[in-house]
């Protein structure tokens, strides 16, 4: 606690003593207790729940476990998009509120998260991409979200290097832009929301994993008052899951089955070059998206490998298959040599939405479920979640992501696909 | 990569399977509603070994049920269903 601020001042200071001054920008918590609230994952979403608990509900003792270490889990592994252009309501308003928090998170934080909102640019490929990229646009537009379709000339101004010639394997159709989306620095977002949360009094303890739930009476229906770690009991008055890609092995150890399969996703990043391109670049009818990290590899990935899997690595045939589509849209990338591919494990829900709620056990609170798409919506989520934590109850924007969604038949199926995971 | 030993074709490349659904996932035609809809919706998602049903999508056709860790990929036993 009592973390200097950093400034303009605080670098130059550093700078003129050999920036030997930096100390650690969070403590090495010991397991104490008993806390108000016990936070299992110490990810991006279990951090950024942390700190708005204690900054804005005022909750005083807090504990954020984490089985490894802090940026080590999917928050370092993703592949940084931010964005909000969604076709659903609900998921626009989720992660709207998500993306206005973006605009002023390293204010918020007092750490440079290097949000650059430079755009997110969705490609057409035909007349029917264009016209449901026109029809997500105006559907974003309604919600007052912006959203501008580009024809293929606006498109090939741009990013100049895109092949737009007809007979590409992908022609370029135009597409449909939202120009405060863009990237943010994953691995930032975790230390600064784990600094911030840390100068508010949580206690952020690392290398410690749940292997437990400490029940009331051990009864099967008793209230849930704490875990068990490697580090020994941790009792609290509400336990939080928040544990996304471990989410059905967490909520096993309370005797849980959930909507949700883990599958592994991969990422890769080539040599870094140059500026070439400044927007992101998706595609409405491809799996595949990349940007230009602010270090110059161009970072990308695609499909998830459609069997589940828990592993941190991939097999190279989706690999193989997202690459071979950013080389047809951009030929240029075909002269990167890649220096890194690598896996996150992944929450398939079986709607494709996340989910945010109580669990069916008292006590016991869950936050998961976010397929290949949780990045953008980390302050968002963690926001929305310390107020469930906080007051025991939904709040309006998060209230259609219950787990009771399933058996209620209020699925929120941005795809249409159904409960098969693999098909998203 | 996983190799998949497919009881007619033998040893096979993973890129010809299709992943189906775990096998505690399968709705019979008489089962409850809520038994149903746990079929449908929930799933254990074992971090270890657990049971799959794949297709030989682009090999024989053949549905198979596989058991299989979910960390270290190893597989135990394939069988045609």
């Amino acid at each position: 606690m009592g973390n200097p601020g950093y400034s303009a001042l605080s670098l130059l200071r550093g700078a003129l003593g050999g920036h030997r001054h930096w100390g650690r920008a969070w403590r090495a918590a010991e397991p104490g207790g008993p806390y108000d609230v016990i936070i299992i994952g110490g990810g991006g979403h279990g951090l950024a729940t942390a700190y708005y608990l204690a900054h804005e509900h005022g909750v005083r003792r807090i504990a954020v476990l984490e089985k490894g270490y802090i940026g080590g889990g999917n928050t370092g592994r993703n592949t940084t998009i931010v964005r909000s252009n969604y076709r659903l309501p609900q998921l626009q308003r989720m992660l709207d509120y998500s993306l206005k928090l973006w605009h002023s998170l390293s204010d918020e934080l007092n750490y440079n998260v290097m949000f650059s909102p430079r755009g997110a640019l969705f490609l057409g490929h035909s007349d029917a991409d264009m016209a449901k990229l026109a029809e997500r646009g105006d559907a974003l537009i309604a919600m007052g979200i912006d959203a501008e379709l580009m024809d293929s000339a606006a498109v090939a101004k741009l990013v100049p290097l895109f092949d737009m010639r007809r007979d590409a394997r992908w022609p370029i159709d135009g597409g449909l832009i939202q120009h405060r989306g863009g990237t943010a620095r994953h691995d930032a977002v975790a230390w600064g929301f784990a600094r911030a949360a840390d100068n508010l009094g949580v206690d952020i303890i690392e290398n410690c994993e749940v292997t437990g739930f400490l029940r009331d009476g051990d009864s099967a229906g008793g209230r849930v008052t704490g875990v068990r770690t490697t580090r020994g009991d941790i009792h609290g008055g509400r336990t939080a899951i928040c544990v996304a890609g471990n989410s059905g092995h967490v909520a096993g150890l309370a005797g849980l089955q959930l909507p949700i399969e883990s599958h592994t996703l991969q990422a890769w990043v080539t040599e870094p070059v140059k500026p070439m391109i400044d927007t992101v670049v998706m595609s409405q009818s491809l799996h595949c998206y990349f940007s230009q990290s602010d270090k110059g590899g161009m970072v990308g990935g695609g499909d998830p490998d459609m069997f589940p899997s828990y592993a941190q690595r991939g097999a190279p045939i989706r690999l193989e298959d997202s690459i071979a589509q950013a080389i047809a849209l951009v030929p240029a990338l075909s002269r990167l040599r890649m220096v890194r591919s690598w896996a996150g494990v992944t929450d398939m829900s079986f709607d494709g939405a996340p989910i945010i709620g109580e669990t069916p056990l008292p006590g016991l609170y869950l936050n998961g479920g976010w397929c290949y798409g949780g990045f953008k919506a980390t302050p968002g989520s963690g926001r929305l979640y310390a107020h469930l934590l906080a007051t025991g109850t939904s709040h309006p924007i998060a209230a259609p992501f219950d787990l009771a969604r399933f058996a209620a038949g209020r699925t929120i199926d941005e795809a249409g696909v159904g409960p098969m995971p693999q098909h998203r | 990569m996983l190799l998949i030993p497919c009881p007619h074709c033998g040893p096979r490349n993973q890129e010809e399977f299709a992943y189906e659904r775990s096998v505690d996932s399968v709705v019979r035609i008489d089962d409850a509603p809520a038994v149903a809809m746990a079929a449908l919706y929930t799933r254990a998602n074992l971090r270890g070994e657990d049971h799959e049903i794949w297709c030989h999508a682009h090999g024989c056709g053949q549905w198979l049920r596989m058991t299989r860790d979910r960390v270290t990929h190893a597989i135990r036993n394939v069988e045609a269903l």
